[in-house]
């Protein structure tokens, strides 16, 4: 590490005023920022920035002086620089501007076609479409085609699990570019139809089960609509209306995780007057316990 | 990385004062996101830039502005001259003058 001193060229006994007048000579001429290409300048400044560090704070230069802190000093130097990002051309352009240069993009010379063949190496235009799958292929995945307006033909695989309103992008299925840049994204925003019976919440899948006052009072093993094809569902005995069964895993799998589906049993009586169950009921009296307004009576 | 007005302040030791002026002057041109004003690493980098051209190097605000004004057009010409470099040069270079 070099003296401070001998860095910033002033003599041991240069008053503070010397002092900052010599740094600010030195890094108008050195900072990183207005050399963007000049490493040695940049190494340069981080010295310099060192060396001011120390000696125009009059209590570190007291220490120097009296060799407590060596000229490393105790100040971190900045390791980016703006020209770090503006060199980065996805952040540059925002700042960065043509005018240094837009009145050779005219002429027919070495600029001019770099110029042109930058604008040709623009991507092209994304390009957005919409797309209604059924409930039970977003279920389960599949591949859609779509026939686009000037009759070219676009493959979307549906990944299984698909959210309605879920978009997909399909890289390099946008618009041409204009020159020989990378073609633009096709979006593809897919809306999911809705089933019969299924409902999707979240991973669960809903469904209501209709089943007959028998398998309600009695119990039963019952054939139930999954997405993935019907199950055996055990109804227990004494099941109402509005019981939840839970068949586990039969629900959309997200993140190695699975839904389950919910089954909400729906007791539905016959739909033409019986007169055996009409005549059961009339000599059949439930205990006094039983008052399903129970909780509406004030 | 995004980051809001007040870790941009936190950063760069910026009044929101003089971060409004900054704005104002274009200076700085941060991204909004609903009614938030969002910066990037490249806005704390250049905010720094101002900083130190101000007080580091003695530069007046109207000295700023024409500063920025040249550098922008100078890494314009540098990403200009960085693709050139970078690109097949041998067909450009045999272009009729």
């Amino acid at each position: 590490m070099n003296d401070p001193y001998e860095t910033l060229s002033v003599s041991r006994d240069a008053s503070q005023e010397d002092i900052r007048k010599a740094y600010r000579r030195l890094a108008k001429k050195l900072h990183p920022d207005l050399n963007p290409g000049n490493k040695k300048a940049e190494e340069q400044f981080k010295d310099v920035s060192l060396a001011n560090a120390i000696l125009a704070d009059p209590d570190k230069r007291k220490r120097f002086d009296a060799g407590e802190i060596d000229a490393a000093g105790a100040e971190k130097t900045r390791d980016r620089f703006y020209k770090d990002f503006a060199a980065d051309a996805s952040q540059g352009p925002r700042y960065s501007n043509s005018s240094g240069y837009a009145d050779f993009a005219d002429a027919d010379n070495l600029f001019a076609e770099l110029f042109r063949r930058q604008a040709r190496q623009a991507a092209g235009a994304d390009l957005r479409y919409r797309l209604t799958v059924d409930f039970l292929d977003a279920f389960n995945g599949t591949n859609k085609r779509i026939i686009l307006p000037n009759g070219g033909l676009l493959d979307v695989g549906i990944p299984a699990g698909l959210q309605d309103g879920q978009a997909l992008r399909l890289r390099g299925k946008g618009a041409a570019s204009v020159g020989d840049g990378p073609a633009g994204d096709a979006l593809v925003e897919v809306s999911v139809r809705p089933h019969a019976f299924f409902t999707r919440l979240g991973n669960n899948i809903h469904i209501q089960l209709p089943i007959t006052l028998s398998e309600a009072v009695l119990g039963a093993r019952v054939k139930t609509p999954t997405p993935a094809g019907s199950v055996m569902l055990a109804i227990p005995k004494g099941s109402n209306s509005g019981t939840v069964l839970r068949l586990k895993g039969k629900g959309i799998s997200s993140g190695g995780r699975k839904g389950d589906e919910l089954v909400t049993l729906k007791v539905e009586l016959p739909h033409q007057t019986n007169p055996e169950l009409e005549a059961f009921l009339s000599t059949w009296a439930p205990g006094p316990d039983y008052n399903p307004r129970r909780e509406m009576v004030s | 990385m995004i980051i809001n007005a007040a870790e941009l302040m936190n950063r760069t030791g910026l009044s929101k004062a003089t971060l409004d002026i900054w704005i104002t002057e274009e200076w700085l041109i941060p991204a909004t996101s609903g009614a938030e004003t969002i910066f990037s690493e490249c806005d704390v980098a250049r905010a720094r830039l101002i900083s130190d051209l101000i007080d580091e190097l003695g530069v007046n605000s109207e000295g700023v502005g024409v500063i920025l004004h040249l550098l922008d057009q100078m890494h314009g010409l540098r990403f200009a001259v960085a693709q050139l470099v970078t690109s097949d040069r041998s067909d450009i270079l045999s272009q009729p003058q």
